[in-house]
């Protein structure tokens, strides 16, 4: 009886010197290299428990590949990195106890039904009997595979795969989940529930770490980097990259051009000096123009051309904007040869 | 201790719903090898009989007649023709109608009468060489009993008297000679195929990748997955067996528990050849080709056709990392030669080694993740 609660006091001295709690993932310096090719350059980054971070970047630039550095799938050539407060080059079983992993090809067994998916990667992580069953039934309510139990997963839509493999991966209670892709192919509808889902989650202290191609995923994160060809290139809130004086240089700004014609008045537009850039966006063109013009003589010029524009307006630069100024600048400063594609 | 293995009750639950789940594929796995022992128990006899033969006698006497029907009930030769030149008989040969031509000379009768030796041409197509073999002894055999039967007029024994008694086969049947050895091949067949798919198919679908973000620890993993197909295995052991005794009547004169037994250090180290083989193919076709690598040797290095005594050095060395070589013996022993545990052992171990063996530098595979990289 003496030693438990000397004990005790031990405990709560140790948990009063780790109040201000680790970061969910700290990334110092991580390099990956396979042979002669970089594939993760030098990436730091830190993601804050709650946080939902999304991690962004083109096809091969070294989402997935970071992804397997910090699960411990693939070990690091250089850096440091910790998650949930352990270090993923000397504790990374400890660290697979801890957190949940979904791979971009929602990795289930076809010829197994929705429970006995459930239940295998339950006992994997070595829950007992009676917190399985608990657990599953919590994790059938949450994504609501109720109807399905009994169906094998080759069976089920993408929508309902995507939830089953996000059962699987938080059935053993990790605060920490990379999700990799998890909406890729995945119809408008799911993958609305699905963010709010993930909220709903980050609202009970569950870190989400996330790789997405959709732009407007980009904008629902609470933090965001982008990677682009093994460096990380943003790094913030997305309201803080919009910021970024790289985005919107000095003596520039944003505009927002509503047109019955866009294809014409896009070709017009780039031919006006004093306009640096233009895109279309649906029914509106959006341009980068120096910030000595005046509004309504923009419009003049453009009808003079014979546009008809409905509306000028300021604008505040999307994530994608954000991301295609950075890669051409990244570009332009010769940090990779490789030609980027234009989002 | 319990860590090390940690995962492996999961993984054999889920192993053995795969089973159930594709029953249909267990079936054809386990019915084709008694199909193929079927083709091949009844298709082959490795006996040498009723070789095609061409004559050419050239002498037609009583005696020259008396010669060639003793060559006929050797049972080693049927006469296909009979010719009138050594041109016609050469012919024969050179066509592949015959393996054998047989001429004896207008003055065979003659020089027995005369008491003088009498020469009978044989020529034999050496392009199989256990065709000739055969022909050759009992050609050779039975000119020599020809000749004793004529030199020995009053009923005198032979000064040594050979008697040779066959032990264990005493009809040299075929099967029995045959069938133990195949079931080493088909066993192998069969578990290495199978582990080594059920690996892959992860692979192929990410799940492995997924299981390796677990906690799940290698020798847990491969544990779980290599024990239902030992149970598979056995199953199909005993299958075997049962066929072999019952449909091809092949006597099991040793224990047949002792066999069973046995087996499994044999279906163990097939299984961990099957994980090894599974930890560098990256797909279903690239595990097929590495399978059909390890059964080619155990065919022909394993004694399971070519006595290994009479293999070039090299490759005798060879035969003994070849774990077919080690069970031939045991279903060998245990079926025709009734031996026991004490003659045994030996192979058994050496199995039981292979296999730990492998399935270490299998974990060891596994442990680095040198196959998802």
């Amino acid at each position: 009886m003496p030693k438990s609660p000397g004990k005790t006091t031990r405990d709560v001295q140790r948990n009063g010197g780790t109040e201000a709690p680790d970061p969910a993932i700290s990334a110092r310096g991580l390099v990956r290299k396979f042979g002669d090719f970089t594939a993760v350059n030098d990436v730091s980054f830190t993601v804050a428990r709650g946080e939902i971070f999304g991690f962004l970047g083109p096809n091969g630039s070294g989402k997935t590949t970071v992804i397997k550095l910090l699960t411990g799938l693939l070990p690091l050539s250089g850096g440091e990195a910790s998650v949930e407060g352990l270090n993923v080059r000397t504790d990374s079983e400890r660290v697979r106890e801890r957190i949940g992993y979904m791979s971009q090809n929602f990795s289930l067994y076809p010829d197994l039904t929705v429970t006995e998916n459930l239940t295998f990667y339950g006992r994997i992580y070595g829950l007992n009997p009676e917190r399985l069953k608990k657990r599953i039934d919590d994790v059938v309510q949450m994504n609501g595979l109720g109807p399905y139990l009994n169906r094998l997963a080759a069976q089920l839509s993408g929508g309902w795969k995507q939830r089953l493999a996000l059962g699987c991966a938080m059935l053993h209670e990790p605060k920490l989940l990379f999700l990799d892709e998890p909406t890729a192919g995945i119809d408008p509808v799911a993958r609305r529930q699905l963010w709010d889902l993930l909220f709903d989650l980050s609202g009970h202290g569950v870190t989400f770490f996330v790789t997405t191609h959709y732009m407007d995923e980009a904008e629902r994160c609470s933090h965001v980097a982008y990677i682009y060809y093994g460096k990380l290139i943003a790094d913030g809130t997305p309201n803080s990259l919009r910021e970024l004086p790289d985005v919107t240089p000095a003596g520039t700004m944003r505009v927002e051009i509503t047109t019955p014609e866009v294809t014409r008045a896009l070709k017009i537009a780039r031919g006006i000096p004093g306009i640096r850039s233009a895109t279309i966006f649906g029914q509106s063109i959006h341009a980068l123009i120096e910030d000595h013009f005046d509004l309504d003589d923009l419009r003049g010029q453009l009808l003079q051309q014979g546009i008809a524009v409905a509306e000028i307006r300021p604008l505040a630069p999307s994530l994608e904007d954000v991301f295609v100024e950075l890669t051409y600048k990244n570009q332009a400063n010769g940090a990779s040869e490789t030609e980027a594609r234009r989002a | 201790m319990r860590d090390i293995f940690r995962g492996f009750g999961a993984v054999f639950y889920k192993e053995t719903l795969h089973v159930r789940r594709d029953f249909g594929t267990l079936f054809f796995s386990l019915i084709i090898p008694l199909l193929q022992m079927l083709l091949l128990g009844y298709g082959i006899d490795t006996n040498i009989r009723q070789i095609n033969t061409v004559v050419f006698n050239a002498d037609g006497r009583q005696e020259s007649r008396e010669l060639l029907d003793r060559l006929k009930n050797s049972d080693t030769f049927r006469i296909r023709r009979y010719v009138n030149s050594d041109h016609e008989m050469n012919d024969m040969i050179i066509a592949g109608k015959a393996r054998v031509g047989i001429k004896i000379p207008v003055d065979y009768s003659d020089k027995l009468l005369h008491q003088m030796s009498a020469q009978v041409l044989v020529l034999i197509d050496g392009s199989d060489s256990t065709v000739a073999g055969q022909a050759i002894n009992v050609t050779t055999a039975i000119g020599l009993d020809e000749s004793l039967r004529r030199a020995l007029v009053n009923n005198e024994t032979f000064a040594v008297d050979m008697r040779p008694k066959l032990l264990f086969n005493p009809d040299s049947r075929s099967p029995n000679f045959f069938l133990p050895g195949l079931t080493a091949i088909l066993l192998l067949n069969v578990t290495t195929f199978l582990t080594a798919f059920s690996i892959v198919r992860e692979k192929e679908r990410g799940t492995l990748e997924q299981l390796f973000v677990t906690p799940v620890k290698p020798m847990g993993l491969l544990l779980g997955k290599l024990l239902p197909y030992l149970g598979i295995g056995f199953f199909e052991l005993i299958l075997i067996l049962t066929f072999m005794r019952f449909v091809f009547h092949v006597p099991i004169h040793g224990s047949v528990f002792l066999l069973a037994f046995l087996s499994l250090p044999y279906i163990f180290v097939s299984l961990s050849l099957g994980i090894l083989i599974s930890s560098k193919a990256n797909s279903q076709s690239e595990a097929m080709q590495l399978a059909f690598l390890t059964i080619l040797p155990s065919i022909f290095f394993s004694g399971y056709i070519f006595p290994r005594e009479t293999m070039p050095n090299f490759f005798y060395v060879l035969s003994y990392f070849v774990p077919a070589t080690y069970f031939i013996n045991i279903t060998r022993g245990v079926i025709l030669r009734g031996a026991g545990i004490v003659h045994l052992w030996p192979d058994a171990l050496a199995l039981f080694a292979m296999g730990t063996f492998l399935l270490v530098i299998a974990a060891r595979r596994f442990q680095n993740k040198v196959i998802v990289a």
